[in-house]
């Protein structure tokens, strides 16, 4: 069995607190930003190593992005990845979710054959949940999204799919795209094996001139949503300490419940 | 393809650029600004350089648009009930079909709900289109993005809204993907630039730190998920009488299809977070899982849910539904009461958008404070039993 599991490379949750506003000009200061794997991510890439320690798989970590992008592909090797594909060009620079989910796509074709593709539900930095249902398009692919569990069964996988209030048991034959949420696994750290294999391990690159790719579907122009302004949201009220004896802030915190008519 | 270029002779290194670029695509070495290659040619620079030493240059396409009339939103069903978002989108969805002059439509996907249509009828619009076929009975993504693709490559709409929710983002993406047209997910805010007939989009990204504006000019439809509970909801006026349109699907065989097996009802003990109007969360200041019941007890009271930090579903003291925050759910109530959490901007990100934010925590310098409507500098252990007798005997009277 072929897994290939597609990651992103984001800004640090952690340090997104480090993001700060300049009151002057109204914008962002973010750097000295870190970068991750996407959170989500990385369960997809555990939920592949799970099913490769219990059925048996080669797992193919897929990016794309620039040169840097490779720290990350190696911790997937250190985690236990068996191979790392980066694709990284100037021109894929500007690409939004349509043109990344076909560029993607036409890595994976470069790829060769696979019986599953696994995704992070959506990335922390752009929320959008698109690249997956998206690439499953462009491979004509069924998809299952937010999988909080899978397992499969005679060539056919069963998930279960996490609804608002609900989750459906799903099942689907192979080959077959999944997105995952937090739920499916606690990632592992890689092993200081892992770490030290991963070292000496070359990061496959390919740049546009290595896949067959449509050059009005890539970067800019295969993009059709263009981001035209950026600010930072407005800046909550300031609000008001009660203070007081316990009891006292209690009766004044209803008070105000009712006047909103909250209560 | 767009080309950027920085003009040596002009630039200074101010590093202006640098502060405004959303995507950190910009540094300045040896006092002269370089473009890496995350830069999506977004022009953010080039507005705020003083010295005019940024170009940019963005090919313009020439592509005919003027066939595509109307504004369409997708009727979300589950179990044949219509879900609450369709009414925000029909809100939203006629403002945008005024601003436009044009016809707004719903589609109904399902099987067995002529009556449904019908009443959707009273909501302000002018077409309702009724896809019913027994594979639509339930969400599956293959039929429903088959239905949808075909009659948008019929009808030719210039805007199709759907719903943010677990089903209208697994749709949406495929839909568009199929139609090699642009989609923007989660969005706030929804508006026309007149005369260019764009739909301009505004959804908050890097987790609520940044909001951003999008359009897709060369492209039609535009599409657009919008988050549930941030658009008003329609009411029924039955100032149009619309029509219904019957269409019957075409559904070629598939053999490779995702089978739903069965759906298991969730948490019914707890209210849906994202529904919910009140919602009282705990956080690590609770200092252990038994003390939920105090949150418990109030969500109760006030008929709210509750909601956790991540760090308390990470110390396994609550389900990880309960989560708010950036790697949980995003929830707008009208009140929420955070007891004994920080505040990190991990969690804020999820509730900051609450109507009225209540903060109880012992640390006067929690930056949940800064987003406070309400602060209570108080131990929770205290200020909570005591809020609650007070709630209870509100009640008993």
């Amino acid at each position: 069995m072929h897994i290939i599991v597609c990651i992103k490379e984001v800004p640090d949750t952690e340090e997104l607190s480090k993001v700060r506003i300049n009151s002057r000009t109204n914008t962002l200061i973010r750097e000295g930003v870190k970068s991750i794997i996407n959170p989500f991510d990385e369960n997809a890439i555990e939920e592949a190593l799970r099913l490769k320690e219990r059925y048996g798989a080669r797992v193919t970590v897929l990016s794309m992005g620039p040169p840097q992008v490779d720290r990350s592909l190696k911790k997937a090797l250190a985690m236990g990845a068996d191979e790392a594909v980066l694709l990284s060009d100037k021109s894929f620079a500007g690409s939004d979710t349509l043109a990344t989910s076909y560029t993607l796509a036409m890595g994976i074709k470069k790829i060769g054959t696979f019986d599953l593709i696994i995704l992070g539900k959506q990335a922390i930095d752009g929320d959008t949940a698109q690249v997956g249902p998206g690439l499953a398009e462009w491979l004509n692919l069924p998809q299952i999204t937010y999988a909080r569990r899978i397992e499969l069964d005679n060539g056919k996988i069963r998930a279960e799919r996490s609804l608002e209030d609900a989750f459906e048991v799903v099942e689907a034959p192979l080959p077959v795209l999944i997105t995952v949420t937090k739920e499916i696994n606690i990632p592992r750290y890689p092993s200081l094996r892992g770490l030290l294999k991963a070292k000496n391990e070359k990061i496959t690159v390919w740049t546009s001139k290595d896949l067959t790719l449509d050059k009005g579907r890539i970067g800019l122009d295969g993009s059709p949503t263009q981001v035209i302004k950026v600010f930072t949201p407005k800046p909550p009220k300031k609000g008001e300490i009660l203070s007081g004896e316990i009891s006292e802030i209690a009766d004044r915190l209803i008070l105000e419940m009712k006047k909103r008519k909250i209560i | 393809m767009a080309r950027i270029e920085i003009l040596l002779d002009r630039c200074n290194g101010c590093k202006k650029c640098v502060s405004v670029c959303p995507f950190s695509a910009i540094v300045v070495e040896n006092k002269k600004a370089r473009i890496l290659e995350g830069c999506t040619f977004c022009g953010a620079c080039v507005n705020v350089c003083p010295f005019g030493a940024i170009l940019l240059e963005k090919k313009e396409r020439e592509v005919d648009l003027s066939s595509y009339r109307g504004v369409w939103i997708f009727a979300e069903q589950r179990e044949g009930e219509v879900m609450p978002v369709t009414y925000e989108l029909l809100s939203v969805g006629r403002k945008l079909a005024d601003a436009l002059e044009v016809d707004l439509s719903a589609l109904l996907f399902g099987n067995n709900l002529r009556e449904k249509a019908e009443a959707m009828l009273d909501y302000d619009l002018n077409k309702i289109y009724l896809v019913e076929h027994p594979l639509l009975a339930h969400y599956r993504t293959g039929p429903y993005a088959q239905a949808m693709v075909d009659l948008a490559r019929q009808e030719r709409p210039e805007i199709i809204l759907i719903g943010a929710t677990s089903i209208g983002r697994d749709l949406a993406p495929r839909v568009a993907t199929r139609l090699r047209t642009g989609l923007t997910a989660d969005c706030t805010d929804l508006d026309i630039e007149k005369g260019k007939r764009n739909l301009i989009q505004t959804r908050p990204a890097l987790g609520g730190n940044i909001m951003a504006t999008i359009i897709s000019p060369h492209h039609r439809p535009q599409m657009a998920t919008v988050r549930p509970r941030v658009m008003k909801r329609a009411k029924p006026n039955g100032r149009l009488r619309g029509e219904i349109i019957e269409v019957k699907p075409n559904f070629a065989k598939e053999d490779r299809m995702v089978q739903v097996l069965r759906t298991i009802k969730e948490e019914n003990e707890v209210e849906d977070l994202q529904e919910a109007n009140i919602i009282v969360s705990g956080g690590r200041g609770l200092g252990k899982a038994e003390n939920f019941s105090l949150i418990r007890e109030l969500a109760r009271l006030l008929g709210g849910a509750v909601g956790a930090s991540r760090a308390v579903v990470d110390a396994g003291w609550i389900p990880s539904y309960h989560q708010v925050g950036q790697t949980g759910k995003t929830v707008q109530p009208k009140l929420y009461i955070a007891c004994g959490i920080s505040g990190a901007i991990q969690h804020q990100v999820g509730m900051r958008t609450s109507e009225v934010i209540v903060a109880i925590n012992k640390d006067p310098n929690a930056p949940i404070f800064n987003i406070a409507t309400y602060g209570i500098v108080e131990d929770l252990h205290k200020f909570l039993p005591i809020l609650i007798e007070k709630l209870e005997n509100e009640k008993g009277r």
